[in-house]
């Protein structure tokens, strides 16, 4: 059988067999929609933090990483990886604790809900989620495009002798086109959180989190030992590493400030909607220990590997060079796990990656869905005037909206996931302000918060059309008046947006006594 | 308590800025990019900082 074949269907088991833990979440849903949206607040520490971590390696960790890595060698893990590592923790104990808290005294799903009561403004619903719906658009996009850029790479060659599906790329010619792949892992994962709910996703990102996290290290330890060929893992390293250019082991061609800034985008865990809902899902504050103290680890086991595959792509005899020619960074991984496995490990490997990006999908599915109907549909029929059931079809078919929309990019969209997901991060990072005064500043007003995500939401538009929409991918900010200083775009955005939200808020009339001691009720 | 957990958290940040190692391209043990071993420092260092907050700090 074509070894492509065969990586197919170990692809097409593995879907099976995530629609089956989908049936089984399903067959424990005790029918409410405080269950289906939140679990009933039931997830303990470890479920907690395999969701999260689950949620927030999409492919952009493993994908997009090592085709950076590829491109700008090591300093991408300093960059994201590191970086992340303390201000992920830092949102989780400072927002996400607090979020918790708040939600199960006032019994909030959505973020929106708590900035409508925090800020006493019906307005900034309205604002937020059209913004915040735009801004998870380009994060489903990235998981998208990857699956298909994934599957098409790693079953190429499946239907060579029925003379379908060819390419000018060797890489791609006689794979699975990504409109049929990417179709099938959006409806996999549509049809698994239709069935199983929050629990359902929430499992799903457990199980897929460690596949990913498993499979990620065995990929590591394959690729290492084809591409060094020593006796020992060690002496494959030790062959394969000398081999790669200082250029890719430093950051000699990397900017000191831009490296720098970088720190600002992990911010955006602070504002990301769906890990919102994750938070309230815990079933006690004690649940968010495991996450703080492990997330930095987590990310280091999943991005150390990747970093070191994206520098050793570089070297001589890596890829094919009919491929390295035409190879794009999206494709560098995919394209290596199946140069330098045999096709049933392959087929395997290409599991671990699509679990990292459906178990991205599944929480941000589920979120617009629960955005919807309680944001929305509930706010403006008034709470409890539309049935449950009508409103869980209600959001189903939002969600299936949302995504047909962002399918339909993916098939136009011609980015890197890396690009693409650092615009989409800097977007959430720019709200961070609005959150963090929220909670931690009693002068803040509805005014300075509509101010505040104005500003962010045209920032971040007008930037973005400025670098073509993510076309230049090393767009970054001079300052006047340096000797060519550069930062990224989201410093620009976060200052404004604190500007515009403190001046605005200033001017404006405090929150109501009321609101000050339902929200701080230590202060007063 | 407070105090010393934002001193430990800007620390960290002001290390992982990392001026030492940004153009040494010296591999450790054979294979491991010094600048990539110090980020993996910072990696365990920041989860070491917070287990001493869930340890001194947690919430009731």
């Amino acid at each position: 059988m074509e070894p492509g074949m065969i990586r197919l269907l170990v692809i097409a088991l593995y879907m099976v067999l995530l629609l089956g833990l989908g049936y089984l979440a399903n067959r424990g849903f005790t029918g409410t929609k405080k269950d289906y949206l939140l679990a009933s607040h039931s997830i303990g520490p470890f479920l907690l933090l395999m969701s999260l971590f689950g949620t927030t390696m999409t492919a952009f960790a493993l994908v997009g990483s090592t085709g950076e890595a590829f491109k700008e060698g090591i300093g991408v893990y300093g960059m994201l990886a590191s970086s992340s590592g303390i201000v992920h923790s830092l949102c989780f104990f400072v927002i996400g604790v607090k979020i918790y808290g708040f939600g199960r005294k006032y019994g909030y799903t959505t973020q929106i809900q708590f900035f409508r009561d925090r800020l006493e403004s019906n307005f900034i619903g309205l604002l937020l989620f059209p913004i915040l719906v735009c801004l998870l658009v380009p994060y489903l996009l990235i998981g998208v495009m990857a699956s298909g850029t994934v599957i098409q790479t790693m079953t190429s060659g499946a239907f060579a002798n029925e003379g379908i599906f060819q390419s000018d790329n060797p890489a791609f010619a006689g794979g699975l086109p990504p409109q049929i792949g990417s179709a099938v892992v959006c409806s996999v994962v549509l049809i698994y959180v239709f069935f199983g709910g929050m629990r359902g996703t929430a499992w799903a990102n457990t199980f897929q989190t460690m596949v990913f996290m498993v499979l990620g290290l065995v990929t590591f330890v394959l690729i290492a030992n084809k591409l060094g060929g020593g006796e020992s893992l060690l002496e494959s390293m030790r062959n394969i590493t000398a081999k790669v250019d200082a250029d890719h082991t430093t950051r000699m061609s990397m900017s000191k400030t831009k490296f720098f800034t970088y720190m600002f985008i992990p911010l955006s865990v602070g504002m990301f909607p769906h890990l919102f809902q994750h938070w309230l899902t815990a079933r006690s504050v004690n649940s968010f220990k495991l996450s703080v103290v492990c997330h930095p680890i987590f990310i280091m086991i999943v991005w150390v590997p990747c970093i070191l595959i994206g520098i050793w792509a570089t070297t001589d005899g890596a890829l094919p060079s009919a491929v390295m020619a035409k190879i794009k960074p999206n494709a560098v991984l995919p394209a290596l796990v199946k140069f330098h496995t045999t096709a049933l490990v392959g087929g395997l490997l290409t599991a671990g990656i699509l679990a990292a990006v459906m178990s991205s999908l599944d929480s941000q599915f589920l979120c617009l869905g629960s955005m919807f109907t309680n944001d929305i549909v509930d706010h403006y029929a008034g709470k409890g005037r539309i049935s449950d059931a009508v409103q869980m079809w209600l959001a189903r078919g939002f969600v299936v909206a949302v995504v047909v929309t962002v399918y339909f990019l993916s098939l136009i969209a011609n980015r890197s996931v890396f690009t693409l997901g650092i615009w989409c991060f800097s977007g959430f990072a720019s709200l961070f302000p609005i959150v963090f005064a929220a909670l931690y500043w009693r002068r803040l007003t509805a005014a300075g918060a509509v101010s505040g995500i104005v500003t962010a939401a045209a920032t971040w538009y007008f930037l973005f059309r400025e670098s073509d929409f993510g076309a230049n991918g090393s767009y970054a900010l001079g300052i006047p008046y340096t000797d060519g200083i550069q930062i990224m775009p989201v410093v620009l955005m976060f200052a404004l947006t604190v500007i515009a939200m403190v001046v605005t808020s200033w001017l404006t009339r405090p929150p109501s006594k009321e609101t000050l001691e339902k929200f701080f009720p230590e202060t007063n | 308590m407070k105090l010393l957990l934002i001193v430990l958290v800007a620390l960290l940040i002001i290390l992982h800025q990392d001026n030492w190692y940004w153009t040494d391209p010296t591999l450790i043990g054979g294979f491991m990019p010094i600048g990539l071993l110090y980020h993996v420092g910072i990696s365990l260092a920041a989860a070491f900082v917070w287990f001493l907050a869930t340890i001194f700090l947690w919430p009731k």
